[in-house]
């Protein structure tokens, strides 16, 4: 057992953080939930030129060759930030499963320009059944010579207006089980059939409605083999659900430290209310949450990155709790800002929508919990 | 990071299940806190060599890690194996005295604690002294080479039982602040002046007020320094907090029982396990074991770098002691209206344990500490703010 981080992680969080604190700021935060893009090209550029989005792709293509863990922390700073971007979308939706299911030429083709930044990816995996699971996926791709072509209609598809690939789950083949006869392809986005809308969300996060009409893909943009594409992403879903719980505990550090802030300096009855018992109290326990959000992450990040059997059970287990404690974390953290915590002005809120946003991301709780039940035999 | 076990380490948790199941039998139900009062058997896990494993061996422990600390925890709670009688000695009395003991009290008690021949009781707590225990008032006076202590503890554990007293007592009311004129007595339980009376309590455990009535003790009873008592008491807590860290291994117990009989038990027709809405409260509980687990493994890890973990404990306990609660909740849940019969009904599961479980499990958001006070340390000690 070693439950202490690395001195190279130690370093890699705190010059994420202090370059997030710099380049990020709220105002920016703010003004890219309105953009129509969602992101900072700029500050995109500077990310890929401190190799973020290489940050665990193998030096051969031009990444830093780290490891999950190292993304664990890098997201975990970002969400403590709310970085907006399509950082998630690129690195962990992107990169991962073509890192690990892709040809060689698919790897050399792509993994170089995502590591410079060059590229924006996304996953297409979602549907109007709005479920996680094989059995949610009915959209369609049908060999024609030397392609596949692709009908269905995909949901809360993250960043696909300004993605140049889109990975995108099809069913190939009626299975005798939902997993099997999936396939994925690395679709271009500027295909001819593809459209594409924003979705207004809670997040403010980009979701997409992206609908696949008649859209040709080389066969050779197939991602794994034909009919097997679960597996890979069932990997995906694991390493994304982790991904997300880093990002869900940094924002339940900033909310916490932010409320503690303010408690200390805000003063009713003549005395800070960070000296009344039940602000006290309800400080503790957001504290209880934020701990116990840290570890269960880690323990799972653990199980993720060297694929210990039970890191499923392991994933499921850490969402379904960090999905309720960055939402208590959150809502104690309004209470206690009081009024001005309400307001659009005040940072908090970007938080406490974003709790809810992570929580409804790759399984929420009740969708954690069914998969805790199996594992249980229930 | 890693939070896996090594091979030796899963060898060691091995030993102790083997020789639990060995010495308590397969068919061992206990557990319950009356249950868990055995001085035989712990005379038996002290000629084994189990008392103080993580003791110094200097002292005659074995100088385990706190990890190995943390598996020998959870492996007797979850085999529900009695430890009351030397618990206490074990975790709070021995580190004390090795750490500001006399030789005299080193060569007495250190033996007799680690042979488990030696029960002692814990006595701080007082009618008007319970949260706020600074204030207590039990006060020894000093007598020549004696002094003589007047006063009532209330709540004290095995006081019927045990052979000496370990108590917090008022040697200073004249000091500037009340916590800086305290002192810790060992005092011969059987000395004139010192009755207890029984207190039951609903856990079918008893508690014990103690009296002392002008009790005349010898100046070597002081542990330690004089006026010093306070700062023992709150330092004393690094072997305990390594047992606190073990905890969830006893409510895992629990839990496994729960969700075997939930499993195996029919409802209209249907298992138990099979119905959603049992299904949510078990992996529920599923969910919160695997967090207060971990708690303990950061306590432990923390433990296990030199670092006093003050606030972590305080987050375990209050954690812990909630949770337990509720499973003591979902346990009779799920076993229906049979989870109300007692012990000794033929048709009672588990020979009742949940049933008592219900009833025990408010005890330790109460005891050692209230969770309000744990929840005021975490948010001035550990997050700062203002008092």
């Amino acid at each position: 057992m070693n439950l202490d981080l690395t001195e190279e992680q130690e370093m890699l969080r705190t010059s994420a953080r202090d370059f997030l604190t710099k380049e990020c700021s709220k105002t920016l935060v703010r003004k890219l939930e309105e953009d129509e893009k969602g992101y900072s090209p700029e500050l995109w550029h500077k990310m890929a030129e401190l190799g973020w989005m290489g940050l665990v792709l193998p030096e051969q293509y031009n990444g830093m060759g780290m490891g999950f863990m190292d993304l664990v922390i890098l997201l975990q700073e970002m969400g403590r930030n709310i970085l907006p971007g399509p950082f998630f979308s690129t690195v962990v939706l992107g990169s991962l499963p073509i890192l690990s299911a892709g040809t060689e030429e698919q790897k050399k083709e792509l993994l170089p320009k995502i590591a410079s930044g060059e590229l924006i990816l996304t996953l297409a995996l979602t549907e109007p059944s709005a479920r996680y699971d094989a059995a949610g996926v009915q959209t369609k791709a049908v060999a024609q010579g030397d392609s596949f072509v692709i009908d269905g209609t995909k949901l809360f598809v993250e960043n696909a207006h300004i993605a140049d690939y889109i990975i995108c789950v099809t069913r190939t083949k009626k299975g005798t089980s939902p997993q099997e006869g999936i396939s994925l392809f690395v679709v271009d986005a500027r295909s001819a059939g593809i459209k594409c809308e924003v979705m207004p969300t809670i997040g403010a996060d980009k979701l997409c409605e992206v609908v696949f009409k008649k859209v040709k893909v080389p066969k050779k943009n197939m991602l794994g083999k034909l009919n097997e594409g679960w597996d890979i992403l069932a990997k995906t879903l694991e390493q994304a659900t982790i991904a997300k719980c880093a990002e869900m505990v940094g924002g339940q550090e900033a909310s916490l430290d932010m409320t503690l802030a303010y408690v200390k300096e805000r003063v009713q009855y003549g005395k800070p209310i960070g000296s009344f018992q039940v602000i006290q109290h309800y400080c503790a326990n957001m504290w209880m949450n934020v701990e116990t959000s840290r570890d269960i992450l880690y323990k799972a990040a653990c199980s993720v990155a060297e694929a210990l059997p039970g890191s499923a059970s392991e994933v499921a287990v850490a969402k379904g709790w960090i999905n309720e404690a960055y939402k208590f974390v959150t809502e104690r953290a309004v209470q206690c800002h009081g009024a001005i915590g309400t307001t659009r002005d005040h940072d908090i809120g970007l938080y406490y929508r974003r709790a809810k946003a992570g929580e409804l991301a790759f399984g929420d709780t009740d969708f954690q919990k069914e998969l805790v039940a199996q594992q249980l035999g229930l | 990071m890693d939070f896996q076990f090594t091979a030796q380490q899963e060898a060691f948790r091995q030993e102790v299940r083997d020789y639990l199941r060995k010495e308590l039998g397969p068919d061992w139900r206990g557990g319950k806190t009356h249950e868990m009062f055995n001085p035989a058997f712990s005379r038996k896990l002290g000629k084994k060599g189990w008392i103080g494993i993580g003791w110094p061996k200097e002292y005659g422990g074995l100088g385990r890690p706190h990890m190995d600390q943390l598996i020998f925890g959870e492996e007797m709670l979850y085999g529900r194996a009695p430890a009351a009688a030397h618990i206490l000695a074990q975790n709070m009395v021995g580190p004390t005295l090795m750490n500001v003991g006399s030789e005299e009290h080193k060569k007495k008690f250190l033996p007799m604690i680690l042979s488990g021949e030696v029960v002692f009781c814990l006595a701080y707590t007082e009618p008007q002294a319970g949260s706020d225990l600074a204030s207590l008032q039990t006060n020894a006076v000093a007598d020549g080479d004696y002094f003589r202590i007047n006063g009532q503890k209330t709540f004290i554990s095995f006081a019927g039982d045990a052979h000496y007293g370990w108590i917090g007592v008022r040697t200073d009311p004249n000091a500037p602040k009340k916590h800086r004129g305290i002192s810790i007595f060992i005092v011969d339980m059987k000395t004139p002046g010192i009755t207890t009376r029984k207190l039951d309590t609903m856990f079918d455990h008893t508690l014990y007020e103690v009296f002392f009535d002008d009790a005349k003790v010898h100046k070597s009873c002081v542990v330690g320094q004089l006026n010093q008592g306070w700062y023992y008491i709150t330092q004393a807590l690094d072997h305990e907090r390594v047992f606190m860290a073990a905890t969830i291994a006893g409510y895992q117990r629990i839990f496994d029982e729960i969700v075997e009989y939930a499993k195996s038990t029919k409802r209209d027709g249907k298992l138990l396990s099979k119905d959603p809405i049992m299904q949510q409260k078990l992996t529920e509980m599923a969910i919160e074991l695997h967090v207060g687990r971990l708690l303990g493994y950061r306590l432990a890890w923390l433990l296990e770098q030199g670092i006093v973990p003050f606030s972590e404990a305080s987050i375990s306990k209050v954690f812990t002691s909630e949770l337990e609660k509720r499973l003591g909740n979902l346990g009779m849940q799920v076993l229906g209206l049979y989870g109300q019969l007692q012990r000794g009904t033929p048709q009672a599961p588990y020979d009742g344990y949940l049933e008592w479980e219900y009833r025990f499990s408010p005890m330790q958001a109460v005891g050692g500490g209230a969770n309000e006070i744990q929840r005021i340390i975490i948010a001035i000690a550990g997050l700062g703010l203002p008092r």
